[in-house]
């Protein structure tokens, strides 16, 4: 099984530009947020090859991977609440006609 | 320091006058002011004698400066000057040197003696009669400034000089008269004496102009390469005989203020409100002969042959017929008015008033040497008499004759030393008032008869009025019962004795048969040496004018007891006559008049000239400048730094409007943002990377 450095940060590199597409052109916000774990899930993905790369005795990398899982859990968290907030003023949750805070 | 500048001064020269001899006469009595007059407060009594030790040395100087040309004989033609200091004005082509210097011929040596040896007895006197005046080290700082420049007055060898020190001995008669000027009476005399003479003053400086145009110099004789005036009358005022008569008058015209003539006296007798040994030293023996002392030393040009042409030729009048007729109205009219006086100090302004008169009428009929022997006499026995009378209101705190009486027993050297001043001026032998006005009186004789009759009178009239003073104040009994008089301290005396001997025996040196003054005086002076014999039958005559105004004197005064001012004999028996004198001929409240007249109504024209056109061009300019500022101010404010300020708030403000259009409200573009900053970052490390070799 040929499982070199290359290979992961290939993924991460792909799993990472699908997330910044999906933002930059999904107009569902929770589509957005799903797509914002992605990125996230991408960069643990690095933290944890490289850190079993680099420090193969030590756990660095998984320990950063854990914390930005919890952070994400609590922002996803919020984004939620957010969203729901949104949708009870706006009954929708479309990005595109959510704009009032412009010029 | 004075001791080495005088040794230097005795061994360099032995024998001869110095130029730092003449300095130190005059720099003494100044170092003297300004050490009493700045560290005064501090010395208290020790500002008395300090003054009195270094007016006393500068009048040693003085005496030695006299004996000096007595001894060595020289003045005689040739003349004793140098220079201190010359000032150079004018341009290179036309050059115009001021020598600041002294001049020493026997007229300067006389009146040396007499300033610095009068002088110095008057501030000894000082001491006891102004005990316990608050301002006690400044009356003596004033009085050391007035013998400084009195004395460079009498030294100064041109007329700049001699004006600068004219006006300051005019500074401290005025500082001096005003000196209790918390009386109202001291303040308006010190202001009238000022105001007066700077009227004649003004004549004085306009004559030193046009001497000055016509001579080209201001020196006296020639020094060092400066014209003389005096040497060189004849060449420059060649057909200019009018020119040279209106500068001399205008010369008189100081004198006249100065010398308290007619129409310019009103200011002596006010001048009385100063402490007595200031009316003797200044309002009677010297400054007020420093009038007659300038006539004296310019005598060549009154004697020159500058005519006065009025009205086309109609009337010719010489100077020094002006000044001989001037000299004896003025010494008539003071006379009478003299006669109805109450203040005992009054009595003797007048006196003084009238023999400064004698003086001038002397030098006017051309008599140069008597009347500057008057000047000399003059000098001690009316320092005498206002010592004397000094001394008695020092006893009795009053002026007023008819409060005292019977003085005499009290005060007997009081009285002594009075007799024999009121004897010398009233012109009785062998006393020296007798001889001076004895050579007056025979110079207007032969010169001019009319001039002699009023000079004759006078005399009378003098003794009449110093015998009715002399009965009242010290013969008799006393009028007020509440004074008790006493005799004045040694230190008062002693001037008193001092000055009474040079008043009796002064004159001996100038008797018409001997005439020592006149040979002495007269040397160099070739237009003055006509002398004449005197003939005896005048003096004689004279003699008899003087006992008679005595004895008329004591029958109307002494023989009975009279109790008060109204009672005057003499009210009676001149009448309405008595109340003229007793104003004084009116002439205070004509030349008020005259004054309110004249010089008011050009007051409130310069007033209102001055507040209309003066101050209106004033206020128009300070208006103009201050709009033209008002205005520049504004462009400034609104154009610079109001745009400043808008400028920079309309460049924020469209930056901003610029800016804000990126704020689009959706997320998408603001991803974008994020992206293409991530994308340059990129880049950016790559190529750093590539180019390099390192991030």
């Amino acid at each position: 099984m040929v499982s070199s450095m290359m290979h992961y940060l290939i993924l991460s590199a792909m799993l990472f530009s699908i997330g910044i597409y999906g933002i930059l052109t999904r107009r569902n916000a929770i589509a957005i947020l799903m797509c914002i774990e992605l990125m996230l899930n991408a960069v643990n993905l690095n933290f944890v090859a490289i850190g079993a790369h680099l420090t193969p005795n030590q756990i660095t990398g998984q320990l950063f991977a854990a914390f930005v899982i919890t952070v994400a859990a609590a922002e996803a968290c919020i984004g939620f609440a957010l969203i729901i907030a949104i949708y009870r003023n706006f009954e929708k949750v479309s990005v595109d006609d959510i704009n009032i805070m412009r010029w | 320091m004075l001791s080495v500048l005088l040794n230097f001064a005795l061994a360099s020269n032995a024998g001869a006058i110095h130029d730092v001899i003449p300095l130190l006469i005059i720099v003494l009595p100044f170092s003297s002011f300004l050490i009493c007059a700045l560290l005064g407060y501090k010395l208290k009594k020790g500002a008395g004698l300090l003054s009195l030790l270094l007016v006393g040395s500068s009048s040693l100087l003085c005496l030695w400066v006299f004996v000096d040309v007595i001894v060595s004989g020289k003045g005689n033609g040739e003349l004793i000057q140098g220079c201190w200091m010359t000032i150079h004005v004018g341009s290179k082509e036309a050059p115009f040197v001021i020598p600041l210097g002294y001049l020493i011929d026997p007229l300067t040596s006389i009146m040396l003696f007499v300033v610095g040896f009068v002088g110095w007895w008057i501030m000894l006197y000082s001491i006891g009669y102004m005990d316990g005046d608050p301002r006690y080290h400044r009356y003596f700082a004033y009085m050391s400034l007035f013998m400084a420049s009195m004395l460079g007055l009498v030294l100064s060898n041109n007329f700049v000089m001699l004006y600068i020190c004219w006006e300051l001995v005019g500074l401290c008669s005025y500082l001096l008269i005003g000196f209790w000027y918390e009386r109202e009476t001291a303040m308006r005399a010190c202001k009238k004496a000022f105001i007066v003479t700077r009227l004649g003053d003004t004549g004085f400086a306009l004559g030193i102009f046009i001497l000055v145009s016509m001579f080209g110099s201001v020196a006296f004789y020639p020094l060092d390469g400066v014209n003389g005036i005096f040497t060189s009358i004849g060449r420059a005022t060649e057909g200019k005989e009018n020119m040279l008569a209106l500068a001399v008058m205008l010369l008189f015209c100081g004198a006249v203020g100065k010398s308290a003539q007619f129409p310019l006296h009103v200011w002596l007798p006010d001048a009385m409100e100063g402490p007595t040994p200031v009316s003797a030293l200044i309002h009677a023996a010297t400054m007020v002969a420093a009038g007659v002392y300038m006539v004296a030393r310019c005598f060549v040009l009154f004697d020159a042959n500058g005519k006065l042409n009025l009205f086309g030729g109609l009337i010719v009048l010489s100077p020094a017929h002006i000044v001989a007729l001037i000299g004896s109205f003025t010494a008539f009219m003071a006379a009478t008015v003299a006669l109805v006086q109450t203040d005992i100090k009054r009595i003797l302004a007048y006196s003084t008033i009238s023999q400064l008169g004698y003086m001038m009428m002397a030098l006017g009929v051309g008599a140069y040497s008597a009347g500057t022997f008057h000047l000399v006499t003059h000098a001690f026995f009316k320092a005498l008499l206002f010592l004397c009378a000094g001394s008695v209101i020092h006893a009795m705190g009053t002026n007023e004759i008819f409060e005292m009486g019977g003085l005499k027993s009290v005060m007997p050297i009081t009285f002594a030393t009075y007799l024999i001043g009121m004897g010398a001026l009233a012109g009785i032998p062998p006393l020296s008032g007798f001889w001076s006005k004895d050579e007056i009186l025979t110079h207007a004789f032969v010169h001019s008869k009319p001039i002699w009759l009023i000079g004759e009178v006078t005399a009378f009239l003098t003794a009449l009025y110093m015998t009715r003073q002399l009965c009242i104040v010290f013969l008799g009994s006393p009028r007020n019962p509440e004074a008790h008089p006493h005799e004045s301290p040694p230190v008062m005396l002693l001037p008193l004795v001092v000055l009474s001997v040079g008043a009796a025996v002064g004159g001996l040196i100038g008797t018409p048969w001997m005439n020592l003054y006149a040979s002495f005086i007269i040397h160099g002076m070739a237009s003055a040496g006509a002398h004449h014999k005197p003939p005896t039958a005048i003096m004689f005559f004279s003699i008899a004018v003087s006992l008679l105004g005595v004895l008329c004197g004591y029958l109307l005064y002494g023989a009975r007891h009279i109790p008060n001012h109204s009672e005057d004999p003499l009210r009676k028996l001149l009448g309405n006559l008595y109340s003229f004198l007793e104003a004084k001929w009116h002439m205070d409240w004509y030349e008020g008049k005259a004054t309110r007249r004249v010089f008011f109504s050009l007051v409130s024209f310069c007033r209102r000239f001055d507040l209309g056109v003066v101050d209106g061009f004033v206020n128009l300019v300070g208006w103009a400048v201050a709009y033209l500022f008002a205005q520049l101010h504004r462009f400034f404010d609104l154009y610079v730094v109001d745009g400043f300020i808008n400028g920079l708030a309309f460049i924020t403000g469209v930056c901003g409007d610029m800016l804000r259009r990126i704020q689009t409200g959706f997320i998408r573009h603001y991803m974008l943002f994020v992206l293409m900053g991530f994308v340059f970052l990129l880049i950016v490390s790559i190529w750093r990377i590539v180019v390099l070799g390192h991030p």
